[in-house]
């Protein structure tokens, strides 16, 4: 490890057990955390922002101990922070590393935007298929409206 | 590896097609047969590419004329239409009966659960485990494809809110096909309200499998939608946007009328400014020199877009549009149900 990544790590300090989503657009930061219903979590959670990095230019950096991320949650990340790396630590050490990737379809987590799509008056999951991944385009799997941008709620 | 392709002999539906509708091409038994296993639903145009389009307008120029056929004796269609119906609704109904098959109607929606609370979904479950084939219209958008998720039998989407209808593409590919001798190398015209209008949206998706050349003509409140002109691109299809007919009116071979909805307008003054905005008469055509071959189509009903003194000329064909609405849902019936045949 070089001393200038070092240097960030030691911003938000380590955690024994637990996930570090690193790389985060700094802008998703709090987006990312909320994602993972940090105001609910009763385990330790450090939230950096705004930290130097060499890919991003700047990033933020959550580290949850204690907690592993669903599938759902995942997709959602990578929805919003597409170049995001999940790290799995055990004992204060990095025992995998993953970089966030966009299902071909994905379910539940994102909110159809056309009103009059039957996911928003019936009580039916969504469902998308991802047609572009970078910036990330969805197609409604019942509605068929392409969304992209703002236009993509997350649930 | 070697794929086996399934012998037509053994599907009745082939079989009784090879006798009573007198087809004797067994190589397009054959493309029929393979083609009518794989089709389970009927949802989306975008479900289709050029074969799956092609081999349900083969079919439907089989059906042609079958008048009282016995083929679909023993099943019973379903229609569930939570929205007001014309056209659909009847040749649906009579489709399925030319061809020997009972209607089940689901009739007013007042009068069914759904006004108790019931679940669009428990109703469509309900229903659909009265009958062989279901065919639904609902106002809101997706409601086919959950149909045809929880139905258990193939479902027809006949119109979901302003996304799809496509039994009508068919039937608009089908007269074009007939009146031009052909699909490809077209020049075909949009004009009206390419904004809102389902029509023109999936048949400009369907004919982008074909060598055709799309010419898009409206005002500019009512340009054909951008997610519509990328997905052209994206294809390579050729195609230019108009404001005026008289600018591209003596290039085309088919022109295709859409209505200006006013029920799509969430403003009033907007819709004023652009409700008569064209209108396609006799006179405008012999002004622009038209090709005495132009095809001019409209999924009805009108308003005032299209004058009454073509309906006469031989330009016109969208009452023929609106018959050939028999034969594709024929084609269509009969190729869901084979599988239960």
């Amino acid at each position: 490890m070089d001393k200038r990544k070092k240097q960030v790590e030691l911003n938000v300090s380590a955690i024994r057990n637990g996930t570090v989503i690193d790389h985060v657009d700094s802008k998703a930061t709090f987006q990312v955390a909320r994602i993972m219903q940090v105001e609910k979590e009763k385990n330790k959670i450090l939230i950096g922002q705004n930290l130097e990095s060499r890919q991003l230019g700047s990033k933020g950096i959550i580290k949850i101990e204690n907690r592993r991320l669903t599938a759902d949650e995942a997709n959602k990340i990578a929805l919003i922070a597409p170049e995001a790396t999940l790290n799995i630590i055990e004992d204060f050490a990095v025992v995998e590393k993953v970089k966030v990737k966009l299902p071909n379809q994905i379910s539940r987590v994102v909110k159809c935007y056309n009103p009059r799509c039957v996911t928003n008056n019936e009580p039916v999951d969504t469902y998308f298929e991802i047609t572009d991944s970078k910036p990330p385009i969805l197609r409604c799997g019942y509605c068929e409206r392409v969304m992209k941008g703002s236009d993509v709620i997350l649930k | 590896m070697n794929h086996v392709v399934p012998a037509p002999a053994q599907s009745t539906v082939g079989r009784k097609l090879r006798t009573s509708l007198n087809i004797y091409d067994t190589e397009l038994i054959d493309f029929l047969f393979i083609m009518s296993k794989k089709l389970e639903n009927v949802i989306s145009i975008r479900d289709f590419d050029r074969d799956g389009l092609l081999s349900i307008l083969e079919m439907a120029r089989a059906a042609e004329g079958t008048n009282n056929s016995d083929l679909l004796k023993g099943h019973v269609l379903g229609i569930m239409f939570i929205e007001p119906s014309t056209r659909t609704r009847l040749s649906f109904g009579a489709a399925m009966v030319r061809l020997g098959g009972e209607v089940l109607d689901f009739g007013d929606p007042s009068r069914s659960s759904l006004q108790k609370g019931e679940s669009l979904a428990d109703t469509i479950k309900t229903f659909s485990s009265y009958c062989d084939v279901m065919t639904i219209r609902h106002p809101l958008e997706g409601v086919a494809r959950l149909a045809a998720q929880i139905a258990g039998i193939p479902v027809i989407n006949a119109g979901d809110g302003a996304n799809q209808h496509p039994t009508q593409t068919f039937l608009d590919l089908y007269t074009i096909q007939k009146t031009c001798g052909g699909l490809d190398n077209l020049k075909v015209g949009f004009i009206g309200d390419l904004r809102y209008s389902r029509t023109v949206h999936s048949l400009a998706e369907a004919l982008s499998w074909f060598d055709d050349e799309l010419y898009f003509i409206s005002p500019e409140v009512l340009k054909a939608p951008g997610y519509l002109l990328e997905e052209l691109e994206e294809k390579e299809v050729a195609y230019d946007q108009f404001n005026s007919p008289e600018d591209v009116l003596s290039e085309l071979d088919v022109l295709y009328c859409t209505r200006i909805q006013e029920e799509r307008f969430a403003d009033r003054l907007e819709y004023e400014q652009v409700k008569s905005c064209y209108r396609i008469r006799k006179s405008l055509l012999e002004e622009c020199g038209v090709k005495q071959s132009l095809k001019i189509m409209h999924p009805l009903p009108r308003v005032d877009e299209l004058a009454d003194d073509i309906d006469n000329t031989p330009y016109a064909v969208y009452f023929q549009q609106a018959r050939n609405g028999i034969p594709i849902r024929q084609a269509l019936l009969s190729m869901l149900l084979q599988k239960n045949i």
